[in-house]
């Protein structure tokens, strides 16, 4: 048995950690189940949910917590520095660029017909979006600095004014597109 | 205690098949999406699947050397999908 023991002792440099790394490898497979769970749940969500939006909602799962999630259970089955650190890298970099693509998929669905309007309690962009459009025509401007010689100061409360009443700019964008 | 090595490798086994099914179901909404952007989404979480799967590869037999494939592919879907982004707003802005 002291033998034995003996053995057990002198094995441990090739693998230095018995139940230690037992642990670690349970810990890692729970975490991978989590992740993966949760990216079938998302890949059902994105068959069955009716609009872009919604859909963007589901694709968020496995593209930030699933991932990361993943990420952590395989740091913890591959336990070398070089390994854990890029898991890390990807980790942190899905959780930098995924809310940029988010944000320009969002947008452009909110322009184009990706967003069913029935669905919604409060769209807060349809007024405010136009409004915070950069450029717009330079004949508004125009009509600004003949209308009131006041200069700058004027200036934000007459847009805000307008943002209101949006069409104006785009019955002249529509005349000149008739002109033309 | 010897059969808990053996346990673990094989409930890397169903994720890796659960990652398949769901890889399945998002490519059916890849190639029925309404529009650009339901295609573009779809396309976004195939490739975050596809990750997954990757470390769990990994994971499932030590092999560390499919790491440094993951660092490059997420860098790459997200440039891909930002690019396919601009191009579906200028076809669907007018």
């Amino acid at each position: 048995m002291s033998a034995a023991g003996d053995v057990l002792l002198a094995v441990p440099p090739p693998d230095p950690d018995g139940t230690l790394g037992l642990v670690l490898d349970a810990v890692g497979t729970v975490s991978i189940v989590l992740g993966v769970v949760l990216t079938l749940v998302a890949s059902v969500g994105l068959l069955s949910l009716p609009d872009v939006l919604s859909r963007m909602h589901a694709a968020t799962k496995p593209q930030v917590l699933g991932l990361l999630l993943v990420v952590l259970g395989g740091a913890l089955y591959l336990r070398t520095s070089v390994d854990v650190w890029m898991l890390v890298l990807v980790g942190a970099f899905q959780l930098v660029t995924a809310p940029v693509t988010a944000h320009v998929v969002g947008r452009l669905a909110h322009r184009g017909d990706g967003v069913r309007h029935d669905l919604l309690h409060v769209d807060e962009l349809t007024d405010s979006a136009d409004a915070a459009d950069p450029g717009p025509d330079p004949s508004e401007t125009d009509e600004d600095e003949d209308e009131d010689g006041a200069g700058p100061s004027h200036r934000p409360g007459a847009a805000a004014g307008r943002s209101p009443d949006g069409h104006h700019g785009g019955s002249t964008r529509s005349s000149l597109d008739s002109t033309e | 205690m010897s059969t808990l090595p053996a346990l673990l490798d094989a409930v890397l086994v169903v994720c890796l098949v659960l990652l398949g099914l769901s890889a399945v179901l998002v490519a059916v909404r890849l190639l029925r999406g309404p529009s650009g952007l339901d295609r573009l989404v779809a396309l976004d979480v195939l490739v975050a699947e596809f990750l997954v799967g990757l470390v769990v590869h990994a994971a499932l037999t030590g092999d560390s050397s499919l790491v440094p494939v993951v660092v490059a592919i997420s860098l790459v879907g997200f440039l891909g999908s930002t690019t396919v982004a601009r191009f579906v707003r200028r076809g669907t802005g007018r």
